[in-house]
């Protein structure tokens, strides 16, 4: 169902959205990503980032408050049901999958005809670089190799909202700046608005459009 | 602070040697060894090639080796397909009960086997039991209770809580991120245990299967009772060798038991290769 893309539209919504996990509890938080930006969540280790994405993404019942994508209400729809790419910390590629079977995950599940699987696939590969990658299993990769599995992964059934938690955190520092360029012209490639967890400061300056942090159990936008 | 500082310090106590403490280790974890390794020396000792042969050439212990392999074989498939989304359920989710349903599935691991036997056979003697093994008769031209099914029955009802106890290790050992990011790409939570948390789980599964399958061919208590031990009917290997040794023929019964020795080392090289310490604790 196409929507309208309007500028200032606003893709991701929480309003006043209370998540728990254990005995931490993130109260209250609300924010707004308008279509097409670049947000960056930032906070330090433990201060709820990750529960939050994960609440957005479905993975995580909120205790209170709404989610919005799109203007839809996605607060108790399942993960799957709310199209988002989501690209967790340690990239959880599939083991026994081969590169190409990861692009192609998505679009299996989605019942895509096998020709249209084949030219997703090719077109992601290309454009994140990944091609000679195709045939091989994630156990051979580097850690830079293994984000751009994860985000073609993410990225391949065409979502419009992209969520990124820590995807550099593992990376040593040249391929972390390559990463970055890549990142920043991640939402323009593929037009998706992307939320993107950090807790490094320098990263977080380089590619937001719109930075919010977390401390002390609160979120304010920078 | 109330220690002294270090100038002040008087001179270290004596330390005692180590030595003792590393050759107590040694004796007492060797003697153990040796008694395992003594104990199945001497079955090869007391056999000879002819003997071995001659015993399992016989028609009874060539249908007790048939009824061995296909009972264990179908008892692990069953075993399987309980074990993995029980391991699955009681390692991803939490739920009331789920103490309860822990310890449950640990009362076939505790009881004694004979009392396994034992319990499944009253249990074919109430109305229910009675009902069902008519039902299965008129299915299938067979009974359960001193018969076939009965041999698989008592077999699965202990081997399974092994498999049960691998599998939740294993889901235990894989994060369930995996399966959350194959949710997010649309998968339900089915398709997400088919299509990632079950390969990602094939070691283990491995593991399991083979658990089960020697615990079935070693299975002897609940069979007994609940299948019996009638030649060239019921009879399994374990029953073999007990058969055997109550006629005085011990040459048979060793024979019978080289070859569970045999299939149980078999049996921890390939739980071994997969990494045995991993999912048995």
């Amino acid at each position: 169902m196409p929507m309208p893309r309007g500028g200032g539209r606003r893709v991701i919504v929480l309003d006043k959205v209370t998540v728990r996990a254990g005995a931490f509890v993130l109260p209250e938080v609300s924010l707004a990503v308008p279509t097409g930006q670049y947000a960056v969540l930032m906070g330090k280790t433990g201060c709820g980032k990750t529960t939050l994405v994960e609440a957005v993404c479905g993975l995580r019942a909120v205790a209170a408050g709404r989610i919005e994508l799109h203007g839809r209400d996605v607060t108790r729809l399942r993960p799957a049901e709310r199209g988002i790419g989501y690209v967790p910390q340690d990239t959880a590629l599939f083991s026994t999958l081969s590169v190409r079977d990861h692009l192609a995950f998505a679009l299996h599940i989605r019942r895509w005809p096998r020709r249209d699987v084949a030219d997703r696939v090719a077109e992601l590969a290309d454009a994140l670089g990944i091609t000679h990658l195709l045939p091989r299993k994630p156990a051979g990769l580097s850690g830079g190799e293994a984000q751009r599995v994860a985000l073609g992964r993410a990225l391949s059934f065409r979502p419009r909202v992209l969520c990124l938690d820590e995807p550099l955190s593992a990376l040593d520092q040249d391929t972390r700046h390559e990463m970055h360029a890549l990142l920043a012209s991640v939402k323009d490639r593929f037009g998706v608005t992307v939320l993107h967890v950090t807790h490094d400061r320098h990263e977080a300056e380089r590619l937001a459009d719109k930075l919010f942090l977390i401390a002390e159990g609160r979120l304010e936008e920078a | 602070m109330n220690a002294p500082p270090p100038s002040q310090a008087g001179p270290e106590p004596p330390v005692r040697s180590d030595l003792p403490f590393y050759i107590g280790l040694f004796v007492l974890s060797g003697l153990y060894v040796f008694l395992i390794s003594a104990m199945l020396l001497a079955d090869l000792a007391y056999t000879t090639p002819g003997a071995l042969l001659r015993a399992l050439t016989s028609p009874e212990t060539r249908y007790a080796i048939k009824l061995s392999l296909v009972s264990c074989t179908i008892t692990t498939i069953f075993s399987l397909w309980v074990a993995a989304p029980t391991g699955y359920l009681l390692s991803r989710y939490k739920f009331r009960g789920k103490a309860l349903l822990d310890s449950v599935l640990d009362i076939p691991i505790v009881l004694p086997p004979l009392v396994v036997g034992l319990s499944l056979l009253i249990l074919f003697r109430t109305a229910p039991g009675i009902a069902f093994e008519t039902l299965y008769e008129r299915a299938t031209g067979a009974r359960i209770t001193y018969a076939v099914a009965g041999v698989v029955l008592a077999q699965f009802m202990v081997a399974c809580a092994f498999a049960v106890r691998t599998m939740r290790a294993t889901f235990d050992g894989i994060s369930p991120r995996r399966e959350q990011v194959a949710l997010t790409l649309g998968c339900s939570r089915g398709q997400a245990f088919w299509s990632v948390a079950l390969p990602e789980a094939r070691k283990g599964i491995v593991v399991a299967a083979t658990l089960a399958w020697a615990r079935s061919l070693g299975e002897f208590g609940p069979i007994l009772i609940f299948a019996g031990a009638t030649r060239l009917k019921t009879e399994v290997l374990s029953t073999t060798v007990f058969l055997e040794m109550s006629v005085g023929n011990v040459e048979a019964a060793v024979a019978v038991s080289l070859l569970m020795i045999i299939a149980s080392l078999f049996v921890l090289v390939i739980v071994r290769v997969f990494g045995y310490a991993e999912y048995v604790r």
